[in-house]
């Protein structure tokens, strides 16, 4: 600690370039810590208590391709099984093709099976008793000033009606509150429709559903009840593929993408680069102070006590830079998932990215600083006091 | 009187490249304790490289060298710069000041070798500055100073460890005739005044006046002996 004015003295010499190699560091460190909580987000994705009870079952070719509804009654009678519900993808757009609505044609029990998903008694009542009804998430409602008893159009992006049209009608029967708030970004978006009255509508889906999800009456029997699930439709034409509600969310995102290797991949390449920028503005440093290093070491600091404070400065920069990049991201998630409306539900900076931060300034700055360190440490007295 | 420097058959070699450059030739010296000697000799005759034998920045090639009765010859890196920390105070003709500590900081840098509280190495290194005049001077830096004042501050930073030993190399060289007077005489109170036993090189025959024992080296050898 008694050194601790001297390093930062010297961290400072030149506080243009040290300035600037920080804002270097805070910046890889922000797109460190907003990286990290997507790779989170989606690692986390269908984590949940109440998810932990719920399996969905799917086609095991593709997830585009769909079910019988014969299946949900041949479901509920697994031993295990509390109850089975079924919904297909609709696939809707508010006035706009860019307003895209997450909406699903639900069975009548699908809310049993999501009790994060709060509807008030009387608007699920008049849902039940609407058939063009729908429930709409809060966040949903907001962004496009619906409420109860509106009439909204929507186009669909794969289903028309029996005319032809993609031109939908719903009446919004009630608003759907979350009380997940890991989940609440997406549930917040969601608008849901009566199954039956997508089915009777539109030509292309003829009696058939999207997925079924289970609701387990024991968690520690998830995985006996998917495989019994599973059997049922062993070699037929519509295998199935019943999954955890977590493997299923990470399988259909590995679907999409690899997201940690992207994220992987995009943090290897800004820490390289960073290795070098922060590696030139060390060595440059150290070179510039060759004579007060002979000094330091003409006075009586030993050539370790040299090679230690340059490797203490280099880590400082780097933790300096780190803590603050992190410390922008926090703020800045909540904002980003906002402004996605829904697209993002991002995960707040944790533990677990500022250790990993952590580490990594703390590996990067000895990386960085261990050339000129031990070049210092190597410095010749009397040769580096001549050239003075 | 009690030597406190004894150099005994010292040469010095320094290897450039495949040429071998013999600086020191079988140097005998012996400088008493409380002694203020000023090393002449023109350039390259050895006088910086028996100064930095002397101070233990550097090992000689064959000979030995005690100080305070100490083989310094025969120390390894880590415990020479030990045996400089607590013996030894050296003051360079560029002064070798750290640009970005005020002068206070810049005297306290020996003192963070020791096991001192930082209350007690700001308190010595007040008394230093105070000694060379320099009090009210404490809160500057180096480029706020005039030369003679930042010389005055490398004085300071040499003596607060109370070493036995202060190693001058050109110590005014780089100062005005005033500056270079003041220096002067700082030298030769903290010699008269306080007993530090001073080694200094000079080219400059005003400066060797203050010594009170003078020597010339020429080719590495020294040729003659002045006893002011």
């Amino acid at each position: 600690m008694k050194y601790l004015h001297l390093i930062w003295a010297s961290l400072f010499r030149r506080k243009t370039r040290t300035i600037l190699t920080l804002v270097s560091i805070v910046a890889a460190f922000l797109l460190f810590g907003l990286l990290d909580a997507v790779r989170t987000s989606f690692a986390e994705a269908g984590q949940s208590a109440n998810g932990a009870q719920r399996l969905q079952t799917g086609s095991r070719l593709s997830f585009i391709q769909l079910l019988p509804q014969s299946l949900q009654a041949r479901i509920a009678q697994v031993p295990g099984v509390k109850i089975v519900t079924y919904a297909n993808w609709f696939g809707g757009a508010y006035q706009d093709p860019h307003n895209q609505v997450f909406s699903f044609a639900v069975a009548p029990n699908y809310l049993d099976v999501y009790p994060e998903m709060a509807v008030s008694d009387a608007e699920r009542k008049t849902f039940d008793a609407t058939r063009t009804g729908a429930l709409v998430g809060e966040g949903l409602a907001q962004r496009f000033h619906w409420k109860v008893g509106d009439r909204i159009p929507m186009q669909s992006t794969i289903f028309p009606d029996r005319s032809g049209s993609k031109n939908w009608t719903f009446d919004v029967s009630g608003i759907i509150h979350s009380t997940d708030k890991k989940a609440s970004g997406f549930f917040d978006q969601l608008l849901l429709l009566h199954w039956t009255y997508f089915d009777e509508t539109t030509p292309y889906n003829r009696g058939q559903v999207g997925w079924y999800v289970t609701r387990v009456s024991d968690v520690n029997q998830a995985d006996r009840v998917a495989k019994a699930i599973d059997a049922l439709s062993a070699n037929s034409d519509h295998e199935t593929r019943t999954l955890t509600e977590q493997a299923a969310t990470a399988a259909w995102m590995k679907q999409l993408a690899d997201i940690g290797l992207i994220v992987s991949s995009i943090m290897g390449a800004v820490f390289f680069t960073l290795m070098l920028l922060a590696g030139n503005t060390m060595m440059q440093a150290v070179r510039e102070r060759t004579g007060e290093l002979a000094v330091l070491k003409t006075i009586g600091f030993t050539s370790t006590s040299v090679l230690a404070m340059v490797l203490v400065e280099s880590v400082l920069l780097l933790v300096l830079g780190g803590v603050l990049g992190i410390a922008l991201a926090e703020p800045l998630i909540p904002l980003i998932s906002h402004a996605s409306r829904g697209m993002l539900s991002l995960a707040p900076v944790g533990i677990g990215s500022w250790a990993l931060g952590g580490a990594l300034m703390l590996g990067i700055g000895v990386l960085v600083g261990a050339l000129p360190a031990w070049s210092a440490m190597r410095l010749n007295i009397v040769d580096a006091l001549a050239r003075r | 009187m009690t030597q406190l420097i004894e150099i005994r058959d010292v040469s010095k070699i320094y290897e450039r490249g495949k040429q071998k450059v013999e600086v020191l030739h079988h140097v005998h010296l012996d400088v008493a304790q409380g002694e203020f000697l000023a090393l002449m000799g023109p350039s390259g005759s050895g006088k910086t490289t028996l100064l930095n034998l002397i101070g233990g920045l550097d090992s000689p090639s064959g000979g030995s060298i005690s100080v305070g009765g100490q083989r310094i010859d025969t120390l390894g890196a880590g415990a020479l710069a030990k045996w400089r920390a607590s013996q030894v105070g050296f003051v360079f003709q560029f002064y070798n000041l750290m640009p970005m500590l005020s002068a206070q900081r810049n005297v306290e840098l020996p003192l963070l070798l020791t096991k001192l509280s930082s209350a007690e190495r700001r308190k010595r290194a007040a008394i230093a500055l105070e000694l060379v005049g320099l009090a009210d001077r404490a809160s500057h830096k180096p480029a706020e100073l005039s030369g003679g004042q930042q010389q005055r501050v490398s004085i300071a930073r040499a003596i607060v460890s109370d070493p036995t030993l202060l190693v001058c190399d050109e110590p005014t060289g780089d100062l005005d005739r005033q500056s270079a007077q003041d220096v002067l005489a700082l030298l030769r109170a903290l010699n008269r005044d306080h007993g530090k036993t001073i080694v200094m090189v000079t080219h400059d025959p005003k400066a060797a006046e203050y010594a009170n024992h003078t020597l010339h080296l020429d080719k590495g050898t020294l040729v003659e002996q002045a006893t002011a």
